[in-house]
């Protein structure tokens, strides 16, 4: 998936907080074609030094503390992008996503892919592949979850999904069986 | 100690003087009372550029002075304080900025101070000289800047109390500046903070030779200032860098002799760093600095911090250090958040360093490289362009 849809989905000239944001090339585009106020939040210190470099205001911090200096409503939107698997608590974090956002977009592997199936189920291996390369023993990935378990926990959550982008890799596909066929998943989503 | 000379990129430099005349006399400060005269001690390194528009004002922290890099004389034992980060090819790349740093009111290196001679009476000041603030040093350094024939700075770079200085220059001077950079900082200091400094000048005053701060005729109150530097130094380091560069060592020996010769290698650090710095310092000045320390706290006009930086313009990078007790991380971070809410153009990062709150003199390789980058980047902060 590249960020072509998250830049989509984000209106001109609103102001974005990037979650995980990395070397900041998403905040990059939003500003250059978007003309976004963008900010970035991650904890790698060479992603730091990046976004710095680079131009863009970013702020070192841990996304397991949640969101807590940032004010409600504080931004048009709040980006996370393939991450949500890797922090401790998932829940804690899409609450307070849309506390501080006003809408927040949301992307993630689906688990549930034909292929992960495949090797779960059939050859009894915990998924490698393309997709999600990793190793059970040393992979960031500490949730899995499929897109329907996403959209489950967002109805507990109260929280609604606008919108839903669906990928094999970097291609969109069409909504189609997508917990079956969607290697990655996008959503919009928004307080009910 | 000191005796190999070193060499500095920036080689010789000289020293300047400024002295306020005319209508900037008699100077105006906050506490009330005035000035009738002001020398200002500074040093510039690199060149301003046609335009005036690549300079950069390096603001010390609370023991420094204006040589921040180079050397005065080709034997100097040390260059500058800041020898690391200022020089042709560092972060404050004097090829390409022109880098101005001036010693603070009320400090004893050039520039006014309590030990400063009065010209109305002909003796020094000591403790008649009036308490300054962070603001009047700061608005006597937009005079010098003003002076030296620069409007709007590049930056302004300052760690511990110049970081403060910084922030004052920031909320008192929305449009002098494009950039600031604060390592190692608070909007207002802890109470922790000030007690230290308060029994740092507690020392001072308890020594005999102090004499209500008149000793500049006689021995000076070396006991009291060199304390008063120990504790300081305590709070400049941490825990962890003390456990890694002492330990339990013993300073001479292996056993303790039990006798009161025994000294362990923390002490023996403390009471060097205590005796330098009274070759160096003046007590009366130790007074008024810290003092005016404990008295800035930004927000203090203003219902809270976001409310002072509304007005700022500049882009801002804030650096603090994980082991930094002093000035914590916590600190910095009701800086960077409070202007995030007031919609402002900043960087946030925390270097992770068992050096203390010394970390801003010492971290100099990762801290080079944020400030360089944060120097050299484009800014594409949409909230900036729009209201400038």
């Amino acid at each position: 998936m590249k960020f072509d849809t998250i830049v989509d989905l984000i209106r001109e000239g609103s102001s974005v907080l990037d979650l995980g944001c990395g070397d900041c090339t998403l905040l990059r585009r939003l500003a250059e074609e978007k003309g976004v106020l963008g900010r970035g939040v991650d904890r790698e210190d060479h992603m730091i030094q990046e976004c710095i470099k680079k131009g863009v205001s970013v702020f070192h911090g841990d996304l397991d503390e949640g969101l807590k200096d940032h004010p409600t409503g504080s931004y048009d939107y709040v980006v996370l992008s393939r991450t949500l698997q890797m922090v401790h608590r998932p829940a804690f974090l899409l609450t307070e996503m849309v506390r501080v956002g006003r809408k927040a977009i949301v992307s993630f592997p689906n688990f549930a892919h034909v292929v992960n199936r495949l090797q779960l189920g059939i050859l009894g291996r915990m998924p490698v592949n393309r997709h999600i390369p990793y190793q059970w023993y040393d992979t960031p990935n500490i949730h899995f979850f499929t897109y329907r378990d996403f959209r489950v926990l967002c109805e507990d959550l109260g929280i609604a999904i606008t919108r839903s982008a669906f990928f094999r890799g970097d291609k969109s596909i069409r909504p189609l069986a997508p917990n079956l066929r969607a290697t990655d998943v996008c959503c919009l989503i928004e307080p009910v | 100690m000191g005796v190999y000379p070193v060499r500095s990129p920036s080689g010789i430099v000289p020293e300047h003087d400024f002295a306020l005349t005319g209508d900037d006399t008699p100077f105006h400060l906050e506490g009330g009372r005035t000035l009738a005269n002001v020398n200002v001690r500074y040093e510039t390194y690199g060149n301003l550029n046609d335009d005036r528009s690549n300079a950069i004002l390096v603001l010390h922290a609370f023991s420094g002075d204006a040589h921040a890099a180079g050397l005065h004389h080709p034997d100097d034992p040390t260059a500058g304080w800041w020898d690391l980060m200022i020089g042709p090819g560092r972060a404050l790349d004097t090829n390409r900025y022109f880098v101005i740093s001036s010693n603070v009111l009320g400090s004893c290196s050039g520039t006014t101070g309590p030990s400063s001679t009065d010209p109305d009476t002909g003796q020094r000041y000591a403790m008649r000289f009036p308490f300054v603030t962070i603001g009047d040093m700061v608005r006597l350094q937009h005079q010098l800047v003003t002076h030296l024939g620069i409007e709007r700075l590049f930056a302004v770079v300052g760690g511990s109390m110049g970081g403060m200085q910084a922030l004052d220059w920031a909320v008192r001077y929305p449009h002098a500046m494009e950039r600031v950079v604060l390592l190692a900082t608070t909007a207002q200091l802890s109470a922790q903070a000030i007690a230290f400094n308060e029994v740092g000048r507690n020392a001072i005053m308890s020594d005999p030779l102090w004499e209500n701060g008149d000793y500049y005729d006689g021995p000076v109150p070396a006991r009291g200032l060199a304390v008063a530097r120990m504790i300081g130094h305590i709070t400049y380091l941490s825990s962890e860098s003390m456990r890694m560069k002492f330990g339990r060592r013993l300073q001479r020996g292996d056993a303790f002799a039990f006798d009161a010769n025994d000294q362990f290698a923390v002490e023996s650090y403390l009471a060097y760093q205590g005796e330098k710095f009274v070759d160096r310092f003046d007590a009366n000045s130790y007074i008024y600095l810290s003092r005016a320390m404990d008295y800035f706290d930004l927000s203090v006009r203003y219902p809270h911090l976001e409310g002072a930086f509304a007005a700022t313009r500049a882009a801002f990078l804030i650096i603090s250090y994980s082991s930094d007790w002093l000035f914590t991380t916590a600190q910095s971070k009701e800086i960077v958040y409070a202007l995030a809410r007031a919609g402002r153009d900043v960087s946030y990062t925390e270097i992770d360093s068992p050096y203390g709150h010394d970390a801003f003199l010492l971290e100099h390789e990762i801290q080079s490289e944020l400030v360089a980058r944060f120097l050299a980047s484009p800014r594409v902060y949409r909230g900036q362009h729009n209201e400038i």
